[in-house]
């Protein structure tokens, strides 16, 4: 920590990317570039996670098409594209049509403001690898993921079909829930780094990334991030178990694809955010900020690396955990995310706020929030313990358990064994009786698994 | 204020004289009708989710034209807040009503109609009054009203001068979210059952836990009709549908039990036990005429059995 981390907002630009060197043929190269990398690492990102997570399951994955499977995403894309286009007679024919384009036209539209990499020369003009900014684009990307969820609940409502109009539902309460608890996990961003263009925020994170200091912001972004773009554990508005395809059971072919293009750049686009928040951007970890890995077009490898570094942790998280049933999902985007971000801003709040209107040093700022944090600690120990109901005393050992006790059988559970079974008692007592006729005879040790230790 | 691209196009619209420049009129007499159109839309449109569209259009154009006119945060906030968070609370209540629904016409309250006509012409008239009268200082340029930048201006403004009407409006807010909660709150009546209350109370009232078994299991024949075998060799009845047993559709469990009755004495299925006491069942391949009864041969064999069977 250093005091260039709580620098006080006052004392910079707005936006720190000059864009005063473009033409509008670099806008573009830039916006054509974005949306030709967007849609090939869509296709990376299908492959990708069918491969981890067939890997995860152990199993090769898709290893047909091309070498080492690598056409298999093109088949795929192939494959929607000829099939029947069906529209359902009964939908509502304009939002049925329009829903899809929301959704990818949304999705499309936050790269804009991500940067790439730092100012490089591009045709003999200085400019920075994003192609705009302002001072409000965190904001912004805001804004258009939440008008890209009406895709989604646009598209389950015109279907005019009961599955899809439960995902839309469910979308609709989803989306309201979970960007209140990722907007405030920004906040916190915001407030450190005293501006809300990304740009800037990026420059700010020169010393140290964000995710560090903010672990708690941090934490809740992954979270409400996983949340935003339906992906599992909460994939509830498409919940293949419950609601066949949800919202978009009754597409197929191209719109499908719309929403499922929408669905893997909205992937890209989150995991960007996270990048540009909180992991530094496009800056290069323990390297000096002079050197010539930070400058120029090698930065952009680095975000490249940390952008997958999301992308992996979403299939990871995707092969391990399963889906949230919908009120556990309610609880805790209410009662666990929404609080903690509110609690973890207003303490940000507080100790910037103190530092920047009482002027004390950060070195004093950190020591007294040492004291309160040690202060609470020791006052945590003086609190007696809450009682422990105490049962019976449990013999050492596996326990042995009736299983029919309650009425209908249970597996045992932890610390618990099953008696032996009929089969096995008459084989001991035979053996025991054996053993009284024949005292050479070696009795068989009868052993008994404890579950779960 | 640095030079921002989305900005250069667009925006530093007004300048110091008071003139908007030709982007920005092009800008609004792009965007002017469409408002008006979706606004018209929200009035007529049959099916509430329609409206709803309609007002997510006059919203999101409304937010261009903010933007346009260097209100950059005011514009974003505006999609994030009311598009984002308000208009999908409505939605999410219209969707509920169905695509096919659309509003009933049929007034609830009495007279509502022309309190309504009333009211808005009331506020009018106050409008008309108001924007009458109001007074305008010589322009400044929105350079100079940003001052810093956009956000900042905003912030001096909201936590500055008008501090104290934006705490007025919060507590009203959330006196009304208050209100809104204690007013639909219901106590609980009964006792909640949650799953395990459910499992519980299955198991105390004796019912069989398990999935029902399908008709025909080890039976001769698999037909929906033909009960079951459970492991004593017996017929379940209640493997059969329930639609055939209340039809009486259900081939008779009588003839079937007997029938095991018979194969369990050691006869055969079709024949009646050998007086003189029980004889052991012969394994199939010992005894070829025995095979027939529980397993079924295809050809001529099987033919046979089947008139056997029809006959018995």
């Amino acid at each position: 920590m250093n005091p260039l981390l709580f620098a006080p907002s006052g004392a910079v630009a707005p936006v720190t990317a000059d864009f005063s060197d473009d033409t509008w043929w670099i806008w573009v190269i830039k916006a054509v570039a974005i949306i030709v990398f967007l849609l090939t690492s869509v296709l990376i990102a299908i492959l990708f996670e069918r491969k981890v997570v067939a890997r995860m399951q152990v199993r090769p994955g898709p290893n047909v098409h091309g070498p080492f499977g690598l056409l298999q995403s093109l088949a795929d894309a192939m494959k929607l594209l000829v099939k029947e286009d069906v529209t359902v007679k009964a939908a509502d024919k304009l939002v049925y049509i329009v829903a899809p384009m929301i959704a990818v036209f949304c999705s499309l539209l936050t790269f804009a403001v991500i940067p790439l990499g730092p100012a490089v020369n591009m045709f003999g003009h200085i400019t920075p690898l994003q192609l705009t900014d302002f001072p409000v684009a965190v904001l912004y990307i805001l804004a258009c993921a939440s008008v890209g969820v009406y895709g989604i609940v646009l598209g389950g409502w015109s279907s005019n079909s009961t599955y899809p109009l439960l995902g839309g539902v469910r979308s609709t309460a989803q989306v309201i829930s979970y960007e209140l608890a990722m907007g405030l996990s920004l906040v916190s961003v915001f407030i450190l780094a005293g501006s809300m263009s990304t740009s800037q925020i990026v420059s700010s994170q020169t010393q140290v990334w964000w995710f560090l200091p903010l672990l708690p912001a941090f934490v809740i972004y992954i979270i409400s991030m996983v949340g935003e773009t339906n992906r599992l554990p909460f994939d509830l508005p498409e919940a293949e178990g419950e609601l066949v395809s949800g919202y978009m059971t009754e597409y197929s072919s191209m719109k499908f694809a719309w929403f499922f293009l929408a669905e893997y750049i909205n992937m890209l686009n989150v995991s960007a955010v996270a990048t540009t928040l909180f992991f530094g951007g496009w800056r290069a970890p323990f390297i000096p900020a002079d050197s010539f890995l930070q400058t120029g077009w090698w930065p952009v490898l680095w975000f490249l690396a940390k952008l997958w570094f999301f992308m992996f942790l979403f299939v990871w998280i995707r092969g391990s955990v399963l889906r949230f049933r919908y009120d556990q999902f309610m609880r805790l985007g209410w009662k666990v995310l929404i609080p903690a971000a509110l609690i973890w801003v207003v303490c940000v709040a507080v100790v910037q706020g103190v530092r920047q209107f009482s002027g004390l040093d950060l070195r004093t700022t950190l020591f007294v929030l040492a004291g309160v944090v040690l202060l609470g600690l020791l006052a945590s120990f003086a609190i007696p313990e809450k009682k422990k109901p105490t049962g019976p005393k449990r013999p050492p050992g596996p326990e042995v358990i009736d299983p029919f006790a309650g009425g209908y059988p249970v597996p045992p559970l932890p610390g618990q064994v099953l008696p032996p079974s009929p089969r096995k008692q008459r084989q001991a007592a035979a053996a025991a009786a054996g053993a009284t006729n024949d005292a050479g005879t070696d009795v068989p040790q009868v052993t008994q698994e404890v579950h779960g230790g | 204020m640095s030079a921002v691209a989305l900005h250069s196009a667009l925006l530093t619209s007004l300048t110091d004289a008071g003139t908007t420049t030709t982007a920005e009129a092009a800008l609004f007499w792009t965007l002017g009708p469409i408002m008006v159109l979706a606004a018209l839309g929200l009035l007529f449109a049959r099916k509430a989710v329609h409206a709803a569209l309609a007002v997510v259009v006059v919203m999101i154009s409304l937010a261009f034209l903010y933007v346009a006119q260097d209100a950059v945060f005011l514009g974003v906030v505006q999609v994030v807040v009311y598009t984002g968070a308000v208009m999908m609370l409505f939605l999410f209540v219209l969707m509920l009503v169905g695509v096919d629904a659309s509003d009933s016409l049929v007034e609830t309250i009495r007279g509502q109609r022309w309190i309504g006509l009333l009211a808005g012409v009331g506020l009018a008239v106050v409008l008309a009054g108001v924007v009458g009268r109001a007074t305008y200082g010589r322009p400044t340029g929105l350079d100079q009203a940003n001052g810093d930048n956009n956000p900042t201006a905003i912030a001096h403004l909201v936590f500055g001068s008008y501090v104290f009407a934006f705490e007025v409006v919060g507590a009203l807010l959330v006196t009304a979210a208050l209100g809104a909660l204690v007013l639909t709150h219901r106590g609980r009546l009964a006792p909640h059952v949650g799953q395990k209350q459910r499992a519980d109370a299955r198991v105390a009232a004796g019912g069989v836990l398990t999935p029902l078994p399908a008709p025909g299991v080890y039976a001769k024949h698999n037909a929906m009709d033909v009960p079951a075998l459970g492991p004593d060799g017996r017929p379940l009845e209640h493997s059969v549908p329930r639609v055939l047993r209340i039809r009486g559709q259900e081939a008779d469990a009588r003839e079937y039990a007997a029938r095991i009755d018979r194969v369990l004495a050691g006869g055969g299925a079709d024949r009646p036990v050998v007086a003189g006491g029980p004889e052991p069942t012969p394994p199939p391949a010992a005894d070829p005429s025995a095979a027939h009864h529980g397993v079924p041969v295809p050809g001529a064999a099987t033919a046979g059995a089947q008139d056997q069977e029809e006959h018995a």
